[in-house]
């Protein structure tokens, strides 16, 4: 699949600013937010990754005047699903943070921070389903498509937390075990869905596509429908070479989840340089993150090519 | 509304024959011409007389090699259009409910004045039906010329889709597939018609007709010359080219 650019800053960039909201509404659920500005900018930094997010996820739409519309089949459209999600979840989230900016104490940030960590969970997991419930491409029609995209959220959410935790100087262990631990998850689930779709060779052929070639016989392309690239060649038909794919998986893993894991172990335990170190770890993961979600697209396989060369997918 | 109805009063779609198809590609422009002139704005193409021509067209004519166990060849023309699916995903991803199944006679369209260009659908689709149009912003597909085939403004024998008119000899077929009796329904009864990807599940409503068993024979194949054997006369000849050649 076509590796769309806005999509990839949406996905990442909403991803991180829902993780982000997910931990902070936990933490002061749990009342170990610390208050004042860093509270507030906290949110407002969550909100403003998810809307820079949510704004890019436009630009690669043909009307995007007519967004309005998205949010009516929310019965049978996980993309729907997310955006009703996505609107329903900035009401909690932004009245916190105005609460939060005006400094007002009321009892009532607690259920809105509830409702904020219900709605961030909801918009990621719709996210991850518009992928998973695509049955044209094995590599996202799998289990473990949402569970990346939730896992992924909280770990990239956790870590700017923690930084910003350290940087207004209220540091806590307990934010570098949350990030560690949700750094783990996010890895071994990566690591697990790579080695699925690793596993995975495709189950439907040329013959099945073209019911041409019989029983233990072959169908090849002859002449091709059109002598140049159509939509569904340049949309479905993207390919990245092998080589290049298991290169920037082990970079993206190395930046993801190795650096980010010793950084945040080191914080954990030598406090002392805790800003810097998660400010690194942060910087690793935001490019790793990235080029994850690249290879999430360009190692994506459509069963559509089968008329245009693959023999499987 | 893009949940699926239930049932469809009809199940209106083509009958394809891969056993005449001569690959003409006459179907697929008069597809072009017809629906670029009608329903929704023009279908756009970029750079269409330049060197790097492309532009959204709603059938396509593939030209296959089939070989069968047996070792015996043969080119099958295939063109591949939308298929009407009774269950496809392409309806129920949309967000707007611009895609969508009609309940009286089983066709999928697009509303083109409610469609955001998400191309979701087109992800969705195993067959690669739906093409985008840049210039429009919204997707195109096959609409089994519903402008045509209801238009009584248009003479009777032209109220079949564009692409069963125009074909010359014969091998594209238009009626109601949910209807036994039908003359579609009966061609595909005799001569075992089958679905393209039966395996992924989304019943496609037009059928493809199979070339038939005995019009598929192994075509005499001429002996291949002898390899050089190195004799004197070879070498001969291979100094002469040599000393020629200088």
């Amino acid at each position: 699949m076509h590796p769309a650019y806005s999509v990839i800053v949406f996905t990442t960039s909403s991803g991180a600013g829902y993780g982000l909201l997910f931990w902070l509404s936990l933490a002061h659920l749990a009342g170990r937010l610390p208050g004042g500005a860093m509270a507030f900018v906290a949110i407002a930094l969550a909100l403003a990754l998810i809307t820079v997010g949510l704004l890019s996820s436009t630009m690669h739409l043909g009307h995007p005047e007519r967004a309005i519309g998205a949010f009516s089949q929310w019965r049978s459209s996980w993309l729907s699903r997310e955006g009703v999600a996505a609107v329903a979840t900035y009401a909690p989230a932004g009245l916190l943070a105005l609460i939060w900016l005006i400094g007002a104490d009321t009892g009532v940030t607690k259920l809105l921070a509830l409702l904020s960590a219900i709605g961030a969970v909801a918009t990621v997991y719709c996210t991850g389903m518009i992928y998973g419930s695509l049955r044209t491409i094995r590599q996202w029609n799998k289990g473990l498509t949402p569970v990346v995209y939730l896992a992924l959220s909280g770990a990239t959410g956790a870590l700017l937390l923690a930084v910003l935790m350290s940087l207004f100087g209220a540091s806590a262990q307990w934010i570098g075990v949350i990030t560690l631990v949700s750094l783990v998850i996010a890895g071994v689930a990566k690591l697990a869905y790579w080695r699925q779709i690793d596993a995975d060779p495709g189950q439907y052929t040329t013959a099945m596509a073209t019911g041409l070639g019989g029983q233990g016989g072959s169908v090849r392309p002859l002449d091709p429908p059109h002598t140049k690239p159509n939509f569904v060649m340049r949309e479905m038909g993207y390919q990245v070479a092998r080589k290049h794919a298991s290169r920037l998986r082990r970079l993206s893993a190395i930046a993801l989840f190795a650096v980010p894991i010793v950084a945040v172990l080191i914080a954990v335990f030598a406090p002392g340089g805790a800003a810097v170190l998660y400010l690194i770890a942060a910087l690793a993961a935001g490019w790793g993150v990235a080029t994850e979600r690249w290879l999430f697209f360009a190692e994506a396989e459509h069963v559509s090519q089968l008329y245009y060369g693959a023999t499987r997918a | 509304m893009t949940c699926l109805p239930e049932k469809t009063d009809k199940k209106l779609g083509l009958v394809i024959d891969l056993d005449i198809c001569v690959g003409c590609h006459a179907c697929a422009t008069s597809c072009k011409e017809w629906n670029t002139s009608g329903y929704s704005a023009p279908l756009s193409d970029h750079d269409p007389y330049g060197a790097d021509p492309s532009g959204a067209w709603l059938n396509r004519i593939h030209s296959f090699e089939a070989t069968t166990a047996e070792g015996v060849s043969k080119t099958v023309h295939f063109p591949r259009s939308c298929l009407h699916c009774e269950e496809p995903d392409c309806v129920t991803v949309c967000p707007t409910g611009a895609s969508y199944k009609r309940e009286e006679d089983g066709i999928v369209l697009v509303n083109p004045d409610t469609c955001i260009g998400c191309k979701l659908c087109s992800w969705a689709c195993p067959y690669g039906a739906r093409e985008y149009d840049y210039d429009d912003g919204v997707m195109k597909k096959c609409t089994l010329c519903v402008d045509r085939i209801y238009n009584e403004n248009i003479p009777e024998e032209d109220r079949v889709p564009a692409c069963v008119r125009a074909c010359p000899t014969g091998a594209r077929a238009f009626g109601d597939l949910g209807d036994p009796d039908s003359d579609v329904s009966k061609s595909v009864a005799e001569r075992d018609g089958f679905n393209l990807l039966d395996e992924f599940g989304y019943k496609p409503v037009n059928k493809y007709l199979p070339p038939r068993i005995n019009s598929v024979q192994a075509a005499p194949v001429a002996e291949e010359p002898a390899a050089p054997d190195g004799s004197r006369l070879e070498k001969l000849f291979a100094w002469a080219d040599k000393a020629l050649s200088r």
